[in-house]
């Protein structure tokens, strides 16, 4: 097949789904039922085995309590049968314009995003101009023997490889949600990046493979075979409207021998969503990966990327921002396990609290009693703005092994009088200079980010802090 | 102003400033006066409230002012927010320069620059050359550009820092609060000369708050003051600096007490 038809067949769908009014969506009641599940791989067309696996994820969600630590109040007031769990057509995202609320499209505006970008990122329409550089990178990629596909895509063209690693990583057990991601899930990327490649630029979701990827349910395969390298980076900084209130994705990462996987995320919710995602990577001799991941807004964002160190001389690191403003609540963190000796990792995390926002760093660092010789470093930092926001810290550690060299660090800091006098000494309004402050408190974040998101990022706080002096 | 017989409009008026903090007052009837082109200097115990008197200029929102004026060309700075004021000429060189963990250098001048001076000003190369003379006459190293303003710098690198912010603001007014305190011998001499051009010759003013003569063999202040627990309790020429330094404060004090008492 010529590479620029199989280009069209993944994002074709914009063109069938977003314009024609005559195309059926094909939506599901709200709730779900394993009648639903069975359906929906049905609809796919998936091999059994997918749909045993769905079903079986099915049973699990249902039996597994809520978890019991967190934000539990929260949690709770999720209705699950207010949900929908799956929608065929892309029609379904064609949402109204006008129904976009003002203050998400103030934003867009103020963060200088024209107009026809407003509308994609908001889900309202598709981003046709994407499609010609998705499909040069697509080439690029091609040539070198990458595969980079929606997983739904994956799933058809190259099932055996989807097969042996799927559910690997975070089994369908590890914990209600992503039960119910892997009952229920739809869209997000797969990747496989041969021996010895090295992606150079960095794999952008960006201008998305197809609309399937800003499912609620989005499932993210990505294999880096040895020796190779890639960054992925999903998300973007203006706010993600979003109608559904549930999100809750699975990614998974395998770092084979002497591999290198970073995986950037820049995400920024609309107040009403919750975010519940699993991020998982297993790091093989050698190898090593970077989780690099800012979570703003949402109602409440649960999510603690974390890295099984299975073979020996691994290295993982997780650097995260967390932004919460009124009502948001922003429980994140990280998980380490150390499983073999000379394994070292970082973890680098970093919350802001505004207007009565909520900032809990939760994270797990395991030493196995026969994994010798590790280091690891775990630093947390809390800015809290004002009076009224919160912040926590809950560092667990683990260490059952005596070799290991353990480092850790945690502050909670406000922004001083004299600081913010120092720099409008300077010509800087009292906003300006609190975002100076702020953008800097995230920069050892920030820099580690696509210059473009970086900038977006820092434009998006500035704008975060307008209004809240006074 | 428009009193018809003053000559020259001062640059900085103060006149009786009353000001302090929670309960305390800290300045008890302050008045100052300096025209442009001049350079004046305040000597005075710690705590006799040399860096309040500062602050207030600056526009501080912690101290309260009670009483008085300040004005900066006629104009009163009172009512204006601290950026405000920078916007219209002000200065402060801090006596201790606060660190923005994150804030890189480069990006930290180029964003003042625009914001006091425009954002043309901040421009291309003529401002890359403008800082990079700059920062090599107060022999500060290129690589601090990308370092973070203010941390971890040593004291006198913090000060060099302060006087680079004041060679690219080019303000109308700047007050240097114990700039030469923690600055090695070379390091006054280079201020000195960064004040000297700064102002000399020009229609602006500089107020030194400093604790020794030092500095001021090298800068030459047309006068002097000497601030007493929230108090001018004198005025002179450069030689009273070194008067103060030989006979200590109590030597002014007795002399004040004396002139009182006559
Ligand atoms: N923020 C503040 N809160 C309470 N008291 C203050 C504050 N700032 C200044 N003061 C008090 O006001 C008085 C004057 O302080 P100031 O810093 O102006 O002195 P100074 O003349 O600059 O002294 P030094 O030579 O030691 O720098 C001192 O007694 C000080 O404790
Ligand atoms: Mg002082």
């Amino acid at each position: 097949m010529p590479a620029n038809q199989e280009a069209r067949e993944v994002v074709g769908d914009y063109k069938a789904g977003w314009h024609d009014p005559e195309n059926s969506t094909i939506r599901f009641d709200f709730g779900l039922s394993e009648e639903v599940v069975r359906e929906i791989s049905a609809l796919k067309g998936e091999p059994e085995w997918m749909t045993d696996i769905r079903v079986k994820a099915y049973q699990h969600f249902v039996e597994r309590p809520m978890p019991t630590w967190g934000n539990t109040p929260t949690l709770e007031s999720i209705d699950f049968d207010k949900i929908c769990y799956f929608l065929r057509s892309s029609q379904a995202t064609e949402k109204d314009w006008d129904d976009v609320p003002e203050d998400i499209r103030n934003t867009f505006d103020r963060l200088g995003i024209p107009e026809a970008e407003q509308k994609w990122l908001s889900g309202v329409t598709a981003q046709y101009e994407s499609e010609a550089v998705y499909h040069s990178i697509r080439e690029d990629l091609e040539k070198q023997g990458v595969i980079f596909l929606d997983m739904d895509s994956g799933l058809r063209e190259h099932p055996e490889i989807i097969r042996k690693w799927f559910c690997s990583v975070v089994p369908l057990t590890d914990n209600k949600f992503a039960a119910l991601n892997t009952a229920v899930w739809s869209g997000g990327s797969f990747i496989y990046v041969p021996k010895g490649v090295h992606v150079e630029m960095p794999v952008q979701a960006y201008f998305r493979i197809n609309a399937k990827n800003m499912g609620q349910f989005e499932r993210t395969l990505i294999i880096a075979d040895e020796g190779s390298s890639i960054h992925y980076v999903e998300g973007c900084t203006a706010p993600t409207y979003s109608t559904d209130s549930l999100h809750s994705a699975v990614v998974e990462l395998i770092a084979l021998p002497g591999a290198h996987i970073r995986y950037s995320t820049v995400q920024n919710w609309s107040a009403n969503v919750y975010n519940l995602v699993t991020k998982r990577g297993i790091a093989h001799e050698d190898s090593k990966i970077e989780w690099v991941d800012g979570n703003i807004g949402s109602k409440l964002t649960m999510k603690y990327p974390s890295v099984i160190l299975k073979g020996e001389g691994s290295h993982a690191e997780v650097i995260s921002v967390a932004y919460s403003g009124e009502g948001q609540h922003q429980d994140a963190g990280a998980k380490i396990y150390h499983l073999a000796s000379n394994t070292t990792s970082k973890i680098l995390s970093k919350s802001i609290s505004k207007n009565g926002g909520r900032g809990t760093y939760r994270g797990l660092v395991k030493v196995s009693p026969k994994a010798e010789n590790c280091k690891l470093n775990v630093v947390c930092d809390a800015l809290i703005l004002d009076e009224d926001s919160r912040s926590d810290t809950y560092p667990t550690m683990e260490v059952a092994n005596p070799t290991a060299h353990c480092e850790h660090e945690a502050s909670v800091s406000k922004v001083s009088d004299n600081q913010l006098f120092y720099l409008m000494s300077r010509g800087h309004s009292e906003e300006e200079a609190l975002a100076m402050i702020v953008n800097g408190f995230f920069e050892p974040f920030t820099r580690e980010l696509p210059m473009e998101y970086a900038v977006e990022l820092n434009q998006l706080m500035a704008l975060e802090m307008e209004g809240s002096i006074g | 102003m428009g009193s018809g017989e003053s000559d020259i409009e001062a640059l900085l008026e103060i006149r009786n400033l009353h000001a302090g903090i929670d309960d305390t007052q800290i300045l008890k009837g302050i008045d100052l006066s300096i025209a442009p082109g001049e350079i004046h200097a305040i000597m005075g115990r710690n705590g006799s409230g040399k860096t309040t008197a500062a602050n207030i200029i600056m526009g501080h929102p912690d101290f309260e002012v009670e009483e008085g004026d300040v004005l900066l060309s006629g104009e009163n700075l009172l009512d204006l927010e601290p950026w405000e004021r920078a916007r219209e000429g002000v200065f402060l060189s801090f006596q201790y320069p606060q660190a923005v963990p994150g804030l890189q250098v480069g990006n930290f001048l180029r964003k003042s620059v625009a914001s006091i001076r425009g954002e043309e000003a901040a421009k291309g190369a003529d401002f890359r050359r403008e800082l990079n003379e700059a920062m090599d006459t107060l022999d500060i190293p290129r690589n601090f550009l990308s370092r973070y303003v203010n941390d971890g710098f040593s004291g006198g690198e913090k000060k060099r820092f302060e006087i680079l912010q004041l060679q690219l603001l080019r303000p109308k007014l700047a007050i240097l609060d114990e700039t030469d305190s923690g600055l090695d011998i070379d390091g006054i001499k280079t201020v000195a000369a960064g004040v000297n051009a700064a102002i000399r010759g020009t229609e602006s003013a500089a107020l030194i708050i400093t604790h020794y003569s030092r500095i001021l063999e090298h800068v030459r202040p047309d006068k002097v003051h000497v601030l007493i627990d929230g108090r001018i309790v004198a005025t002179g020429g450069p030689e009273l600096a070194t008067e103060l330094e030989e006979n200590g404060y109590d030597w002014i004090e007795g002399r004040v007490g004396a002139e009182s008492v006559a």
